[in-house]
Order: structure tokens, then C-alpha cells, then sequence
């Protein structure tokens, strides 16, 4: 193995890191600290990345001089309407459903279906074309061996804000002090005069607001179809229960082994072997640390 | 609307005056007369994940159907279709095959997509003694009784595509594709191909179907330098394949790439300038020229819709419901077991040129042909094979 090889494959681990990231940290919020297991999630990221499809064909009739903005507008515009989405769904069907675990699997697995559907039926069954603007096509060669992508340079710059802008919101803010509160001690929460409902529905909102920047973002490295949440999916909700349902640090944690490792394993075993692999680890650590890598210690 | 209920009063009251005749008088009526339609089964996805594909197959079997109504029908009598949704979903292509064949007693049935929608419904199509006219191009191994196979199997794309490849581009090879039965045994055909060929396979690869991850393999392939990549990658993981493989600077002009399962339709959602320069090879490209496709292409979108394309597997779906018709008309009946027996040798000028059924096998002779996309997302035809003879158990390697 050359050097080159090697070094384009750490930066592909880091860049899994920070895709896994992405995806992930809209259902850490969701599912980790409201505990609803959404399996809908996948499909409200294609939303975001119907969006963003939306927005270029926009630009396209109307602004084609700004087309190499719309990508910034459609990852905003992203977020803003799958965030729309999910307070609406909040408010008609997930609160509902609180305190029944198994209800709201079945319920927004569903949910899910029906998106696939409407999708099915609005864009038709056919993947869409997303066009990657113009500067970040192609690559960055700091060598002649290695080529890194600007669209994965990008996604990279991308996940470190969207994290830096969580941080800031849940630790930072008011709204994130209500979050925590209600997350901690809902009862003593809504005695010290939070309106509980509504902090409920902002926090399933952004963390659905999340999901469609992911969606938005990796329209640049894959499909945007009527099934594409569920290629997502599945790697989310691993990553976020791996890393400890509660713990937003602990999601950044798992992204990285997890896209360490599957680069890694990737390069000495076939693409199959090494996501098998990538399982068996998750479920021996699982065994042993039954609630993730970084489980709060509370008192239950 | 008033006529439709009086209509359908006469015939809830029709029928249930039949049902207090008794039997033996009922037979009189079943043998139907000449204009009664005879019924056909339309059995493909039209929801679930793999609709992507199918919905459209359907749109070619009705365009078919509609074209030999248009035309006097099959037998003199006309074709009513009766299309159920399959669902992405095995079991119920099960059920549906087994109420078309039961309850609507349809004469045969175009439909299914993947392998494993078809293994679901062989039993079915065994036990009612059904006909089942299978379209897409698939891994071979199997030969039923019941079932017509009018895509390729396996031996009449990869055998072709190796062979151009390795007399054209170079005898390297890394073959790459998604983890279940077709690219598999696509790769173990290649295999020896290859090595009668003189090449090497200098990498080979499996990704479970919808990875959208391949930054890791593509590195791997840089690194192995081969003359050709031979992917037998399927679906949504295609599109993050061929942008991720553009995003580092490899792409259809300087690094030849054969894609064994990317049809026309799907080179929009995969972005056309990511697929540039990039091979294919199937039995049938929209860009085939000769006067039955240069009737066909424009009837499709006539009806369909102008940006509307056709890809292999909608081609061979139009090609088997005009199979079904020249075998009922060579043996005049609609028996199972006729149609069957009168399918051996029939040949039809089909949209992709002569093609005609195995003697035995119930395959079709056809002919392999290799282009590359263009930026409109159309192919430009580089190679056709004369008419290849179908091998559905071939050695494997």
C-alpha cells in the first residue's frame, strides 16, 4: 500500500465520520433526548433532499445567474421546511403517542411508507438529478496520487457548524435551557412555568430540521429517490444507539469509530465483509455497554 | 353515470340469475364466444422500492396490449389486461400471481422485476399450470415450464462485454457490484471469461444493496489500476457510485468503466455528466436504428409523454406480450401447454432486431450491444453481437 492510498483513506474516514455525524445528529436529538424512535427519520432527509432539488430547479428558471448560491438556499430551505414538517407532525400525531414506544415505531414506520409513497407520486418513482454546483465539483490535489473532493471537504465544514450551532442552541441558549429542563424533570419543568408541549414540539422540530440538512448535504455524494431515507437509515440509528441514546458526545464518538473503522475495514475486506464486521462490533460493545459507549449515570 | 348503474344493474342481475342455473347449462356460456376479450395478467411493482424500475415495464406491456387491440386483438378477440401491484413486496406477488390465476383465469401473465419476485411466484405459476412472460435481465439457472425468459440471462451480457473489453480496452479487470445473486453469478461467469480472455481480475468487490458509501473501494481501485472496472452495482447505489467516482476525477474518458445494470431511464437520476463516456451493455438501446424501433420509440412517447425513455427491460416487457401473441396465433388457442410448445423457434422482428426462442430452453437467441452514454443521456452503440444462443446453466467458474 502506498502512502497515498493510505492518506486518501484516512481522509475518507474522517469524511465518513462527519457524514455518519450529519446524519446522525438529528435523531440523537429526537431520539436520544425525547426519546421517540422516529422511523420516519430516513425519510424526512430525502425531504430534505427534495428540497434542495426543488430549490436548483428554482434557480434554474428564474435565477440561473445565482446558481452557484442555491446550494447554501436549498440546504436553508432544507431545513426550514422539513423542520415545518416535523412541528406539524409533533402536533398531530408524536405527541399522541409519548410514553408508548411501540406504538410510535409502528406509527411513523408507517409514516414512512406514506412519505415513500407521496414522494412516488409527486416526483415520480425515478431518482431525481440534483446538480453539484460548479465549485465543489471535482477535487483538491495536494499530491498528484491523492484526490480529495471538495463535495466531501464541504460535508466536513458543513457537520462541524451544524454541530458547533447545536452546541450552542441546547447549551447556550434559552430555548436549549427549557429543552434540558423538560428533558430532565418534565413534572418540575412545567411547575417552574415552561409550557413542556411546546418545547416538545421545537425540539422534535429542529431535530427534523437536522435530518433535512443531512439530506440536503448528501445530495452531492448520492441518490435522491423516493427510497433514499431508507439507505440512510439504518446507519443512523446505529450510530446513535452505539454512541449512547443520551449523549450528543457520544454520537460524534460513534461516527468516528464507526467511519474509522468501516474505512479501514473496507480497505482490507470486501465492501459486504466490512459492514458485517462493523456490526458484530457494534453488538459485542452493545453487550457489554448495554446503553452505548457514553451512557449517563443517572439514578433510575 | 345513469348508464353505468343501469349497465351494472343488469349485470348484478345477470349474474345472479346465472348462479340459480344450473351447472351443466353454465358450461354452454363459458366456451367464450370470438369477441370476448381474452384476459391477460399485468403483475410488476407499482409501489414499494423496487417501482423505480418497474412502473415503467407496465407502461410497454399496455402500449403493446393497446397496439394489437388497435389491430384486431390476438385470435380475433381483445385484450383486456389486468394489471395488479406486486408491491416490492415477494409474498404478495404470490398472492396476486395465484388470484390472476385462479379467480381472473387470465390466458398468461407479463410480470415481474427482480429474481426474487419471480422465485416467489414460480410455485404458483406450477401449480395452476399459469404462463408467466418474464422481462428483465437476470442470473439464469433456472428454466420453468411455466415461465418464458425474454430478457438475457447472465452468459448473454457478461460473455460479450468481457470479451469486447478485453480486445478493446485492456485485460485488467476489477468487478465491482452489489451483494446478491445476479452480480454474483455474473462475476462467476466473467471469471473464466476473463482468464480465457488473457486478462486478470485484479480486485473484486461486494456492497450490500443501497450503499451509498464507496470512497473506500474507489481508493482501492486507484490503487489496483485497472484497465476496466465491470460493475454489476444496482439502483440508488449506482448514483452515489458514478458521482463519487467523478468527485475524485475518475470518470468515463479516462478510466473505461462497463455498467452491466444501467438502463437509460436510470442515467437521470444518476446525473448524465456523471455517466459520460461510461459503457453499457444490454440487449436493446432507445438508440438502436431500425425500422421497427424507429416505429416503436415514437408510439412510447406519443403515448407517454415526450421526455419519456425506453431501457432495455421496458423494450423486452413490449417484446414478450407480441411473443404471447404470435404463439397463441401459431398454435390458435390460449392452452397453457400450446402456447408453450408453439413458442419453440418463434421468432418476431422485435424494436431490438430478429430475436426468436430457444428450440427448448424457453430463452430468446439475442443480441448483446455495447455503447457508451452521451451527455444527453442516450447511447451511442459501439458493438452489436450477431445472435447469441441463451445458456441458462452455464459452467460457473
Amino acid at each position: 500500500m502506498t502512502l497515498d492510498t493510505f492518506l486518501t483513506q484516512v481522509f475518507n474516514g474522517l469524511s465518513l465520520f462527519t457524514v455518519l455525524a450529519l446524519m446522525a445528529i438529528g435523531l440523537a436529538i429526537v431520539f436520544g433526548l425525547m426519546g421517540v424512535i422516529n422511523m420516519a427519520h430516513g425519510e424526512l432527509m430525502a425531504l430534505g433532499a427534495y428540497m434542495t432539488y426543488l430549490t436548483s430547479i428554482v434557480f434554474a428558471r428564474y435565477l440561473p445567474s445565482l446558481m452557484g448560491a442555491y446550494f447554501i438556499i436549498g440546504i436553508v430551505v432544507a431545513f426550514a421546511v422539513t423542520g415545518a414538517v416535523g412541528f406539524a407532525l409533533e402536533r398531530t400525531m408524536i405527541r399522541f403517542l409519548y410514553h408508548r414506544p411501540l406504538d410510535t415505531m409502528l406509527a411513523t414506520w408507517g409514516l414512512s411508507l406514506v412519505l415513500q409513497q407521496l414522494y412516488r407520486q409527486l416526483f415520480g418513482p425515478i431518482d431525481v438529478s440534483v446538480p453539484t454546483v460548479t465549485w465543489l465539483q471535482g477535487a483538491w490535489n495536494p499530491t498528484p496520487g491523492i484526490a480529495i473532493p471538495l463535495s466531501r471537504l464541504f460535508i466536513i465544514g458543513l457537520t462541524l457548524a451544524v454541530a458547533l450551532a447545536v452546541y450552542l442552541f441546547l447549551f447556550r441558549s434559552r430555548w436549549g435551557l427549557r429543552i434540558r429542563s423538560v428533558m430532565q424533570n418534565r413534572a418540575m419543568a412545567g411547575a417552574a412555568g415552561i409550557n413542556t408541549e411546546r418545547v416538545d414540539a421545537v425540539t422534535f422540530a429542529v431535530g427534523c430540521g437536522l435530518a433535512g440538512i443531512a439530506g440536503s448535504a448528501l445530495t452531492m455524494l448520492a441518490s435522491t429517490g423516493p427510497v433514499t431515507g431508507q439507505q440512510y437509515i439504518v446507519d443512523t440509528f446505529i450510530v446513535v444507539v452505539f454512541g449512547g441514546v443520551e449523549s450528543l458526545v457520544g454520537t460524534f464518538l460513534s461516527a468516528f469509530s464507526i467511519g474509522q473503522l468501516q474505512s479501514m475495514f473496507e480497505l482490507f475486506l470486501s465492501g459486504s465483509m466490512a459492514k458485517a464486521a462493523i456490526l458484530l462490533l457494534v453488538i459485542v460493545a452493545l453487550y457489554f455497554r448495554p446503553n452505548g459507549l457514553f451512557a449517563l449515570k443517572v439514578r433510575r | 353515470m345513469k348508464n353505468n348503474r343501469r349497465d351494472f344493474l343488469k349485470t348484478a342481475i345477470a349474474t345472479a340469475a346465472a348462479g340459480a342455473i344450473p351447472s351443466s347449462m353454465m358450461l354452454a356460456s363459458r366456451t367464450a364466444s370470438a369477441a370476448d376479450p381474452v384476459k391477460v395478467g399485468i403483475l410488476h411493482s407499482l409501489t414499494g422500492t423496487v417501482a423505480i424500475a418497474e412502473a415503467h415495464v407496465v407502461d410497454a406491456e399496455k402500449l403493446a396490449i393497446d397496439e394489437i387491440n388497435a389491430a384486431g386483438g390476438v385470435l380475433g378477440r381483445p385484450i383486456q389486461p389486468i394489471v395488479e401491484d406486486g408491491a416490492s413486496d415477494w409474498p404478495t406477488f404470490a398472492e396476486k400471481a395465484q388470484k390472476l390465476l385462479e379467480s381472473d383465469k387470465v390466458a398468461t401473465v407479463f410480470g415481474c422485476y427482480t429474481s426474487a419476485s419471480r422465485k416467489a411466484v414460480l410455485p404458483v405459476f406450477e401449480r395452476y399450470n399459469g404462463l408467466l412472460y418474464y422481462p428483465t435481465y437476470y442470473e439464469g439457472l433456472e428454466m420453468s415450464k411455466n415461465i418464458m425468459y425474454t430478457g438475457q440471462e447472465a452468459t448473454q451480457s457478461v460473455i460479450p462485454a468481457v470479451n469486447w473489453l478485453a480486445k478493446n480496452k485492456g485485460k485488467k479487470f476489477y468487478l465491482i457490484g452489489s451483494d446478491y445473486i445476479w452480480p454474483r453469478t455474473t462475476n462467476r461467469i466473467a471469471h473464466p471469461t476473463i482468464a480465457k480472455a488473457g486478462g486478470t481480475v485484479v480486485g473484486e468487490d461486494y456492497f450490500p444493496l443501497g450503499t451509498v458509501e464507496f470512497s473506500s473501494v474507489i481508493n482501492k481501485i486507484k490503487a489496483a489500476k485497472p484497465d476496466v472496472i465491470l460493475s454489476t452495482i444496482v439502483g440508488g447505489s449506482n448514483v452515489a457510485f458514478y458521482k463519487q467516482l467523478n468527485s475524485v476525477g475518475i470518470n468515463g474518458h479516462n478510466q473505461p468503466i462497463m455498467a452491466l445494470a444501467v438502463t437509460e431511464e436510470e442515467a437521470i437520476g444518476i446525473g448524465r455528466e456523471n455517466l459520460t463516456g461510461v459503457l453499457s451493455c444490454m440487449g436493446y438501446f432507445q438508440s438502436v436504428q431500425n425500422p421497427v424501433n424507429a416505429k416503436f420509440v415514437p408510439a412510447f412517447k406519443a403515448k407517454y409523454g415526450a421526455d419519456r425513455v425506453i431501457g432495455d427491460t421496458m423494450e423486452a416487457a413490449y417484446t414478450s406480450v407480441y411473443l404471447w401473441k404470435l404463439a397463441a396465433e401459431k398454435a390458435k388457442s390460449f392452452d397453457v401447454q400450446k402456447v408453450v410448445a408453439a413458442s419453440s423457434n418463434l421468432g418476431w422482428d422485435a424494436p431490438e432486431g430478429h430475436i426468436h426462442f430457444h428450440v427448448s430452453n424457453h430463452h430468446l437467441w439475442k443480441h448483446a450491444r455495447i455503447g457508451a452514454f452521451k451527455p444527453d443521456g442516450q447511447v451511442d452503440i459501439l458493438y452489436e453481437s450477431p445472435l447469441i444462443e441463451p445458456n441458462p446453466f452455464p459452467k460457473l467458474g
